[in-house]
């Protein structure tokens, strides 16, 4: 059962690069933020660049790609815990892009049964370029409350560490941690709504 | 929003996503079995006669079927709950209680004169069974969704239908301490029928709630 033959992939840079994607999901599921961001920033280009052929495939423009490579990070940081850590990570990547394509798809009324390839066959388009989603900021954030939106900002958009978000607004770090979890659930629901 | 703002926040939040679901569906499904033995002891109970109906052959049987519906279908939601394996489980072992049914069926045509097939298809609690079985699978199969719900199941109406079956698997095991139709042609009829309103109503909800 899980030794999977679709877990060979003939390339030997795509092998290594599905067993760095492992090695550091499991170093995130330890806590590790800097793997886990590593690993995050590393799949996004080619969940863009998978994204972007779905969407050229039904003869959708590139308008809300970001959208979906950012419904997919969260999916993936959400469903984590559906991962089998004795199993290579990229598959299941693969597995949770492809759903939320197909779902963001027939969100905007194309229902297809899209084949895509492994992810890690996909190439990472040259220059990462700065993605940004179709919805601004301001109206994502916008389903969370004053204390939420301020968290969420500060902690990614101005980059601070919890321990100061949490001095600031006089709470405990664990208190910022749920808060932050909580909110990115939201913004999770929000993507399917919006 | 920047998707690299977007993973910084994200990294900020890394550690366990969350506890086994292979234990979260177990302790799922005891306790939607738990509450149900208590519904169903309450309202129902078990026959007065099941001291001899243990004795006889087809009492026992039907025991063989729900639990085959029950066992067949239960390790199947564990796969569904993965995004990689929902979309190929293996589903030959869910034959497993229709063709105890069929087979049971045939042996009761054979051991029955003609002229008695029909009273013990229709039996005296055909409405009671469409009934007590669906209303039984309920805290079963709410416990299972919720545990799906934090799954990722690629086929949400499938997910559905398979927390419902193992639901009403579940149920039909407690309604058949009460039943005291115990030919294999009621179950085959009855329990069927009650078994698959069950699964098709969690099916439906599954395509609504089971999506993420």
């Amino acid at each position: 059962m899980a030794s999977g033959n679709e877990e060979q992939t003939g390339n030997p840079a795509q092998a290594a690069r599905e067993l760095e994607w492992t090695q550091l999901m499991l170093a995130a599921i330890e806590g590790d933020s800097q793997a886990y961001r590593q690993l995050l920033t590393s799949l996004t280009p080619a969940l863009r660049s998978l994204a972007r052929r779905g969407f050229e495939r039904v003869g959708l423009g590139n308008a809300e790609i970001e959208d979906v490579v950012q419904e997919t990070l969260l999916a993936i940081h959400l469903k984590r815990g559906t991962w089998d850590q004795t199993r290579s990570l990229g598959p299941w990547v693969t597995a949770i892009a492809r759903y939320k394509l197909v779902d963001s798809l027939r969100r905007r009324g194309r229902s297809t049964d899209i084949q895509i390839d492994e992810l890690a066959d996909t190439l990472a388009d040259g220059a990462a370029n700065e993605g940004s989603a179709h919805h601004d900021t301001e109206s994502m954030l916008g389903s969370l409350n004053e204390r939420q939106q301020e968290i969420v900002r500060s902690i990614s958009i101005d980059g601070k560490p919890v321990r100061a978000v949490a001095e600031k607004l006089g709470m405990t770090e664990v208190a910022v941690r749920v808060s932050l979890h909580r909110s990115l659930k939201l913004l999770a629901e929000r993507y399917r709504g919006a | 929003m920047k998707t690299t703002d977007l993973i910084a926040a994200l990294s900020v939040d890394a550690g366990a996503g969350s506890d086994s679901l292979r234990r979260r569906f177990y302790g799922s499904a005891v306790a939607g079995a738990v509450v149900t033995a208590g519904v169903f002891l309450l309202s129902m109970g078990w026959r007065p006669d099941i001291g001899t109906a243990v004795g006889t052959i087809r009492f026992p049987f039907k025991f063989v079927v729900t639990l085959a519906i029950v066992f067949s279908a239960a390790p199947l939601l564990v796969r569904m709950a993965s995004p990689v394996d929902g979309d190929s489980l293996p589903r030959r072992a869910l034959g497993a209680a229709p063709l105890l049914i069929l087979l049971a069926v045939v042996l009761e045509l054979m051991s029955l004169p003609a002229d008695r097939w029909w009273d013990s298809l229709v039996g005296s609690n055909a409405y009671l069974c469409l009934a007590a079985i669906p209303l039984l699978s309920v805290p079963s199969a709410a416990a299972l969704m919720l545990a799906m719900k934090r799954g990722a199941p690629v086929r949400p109406r499938l997910a559905g239908a398979l927390c419902g079956l193992v639901a009403a698997g579940i149920a039909a095991t407690f309604y058949a301490l009460h039943c005291d139709d115990d030919s294999p042609l009621f179950v085959a009829v009855w329990y069927t029928l009650a078994v698959a309103i069950v699964t098709s109503v969690s099916a439906a909800i599954g395509g609504r709630i089971l999506r993420w």
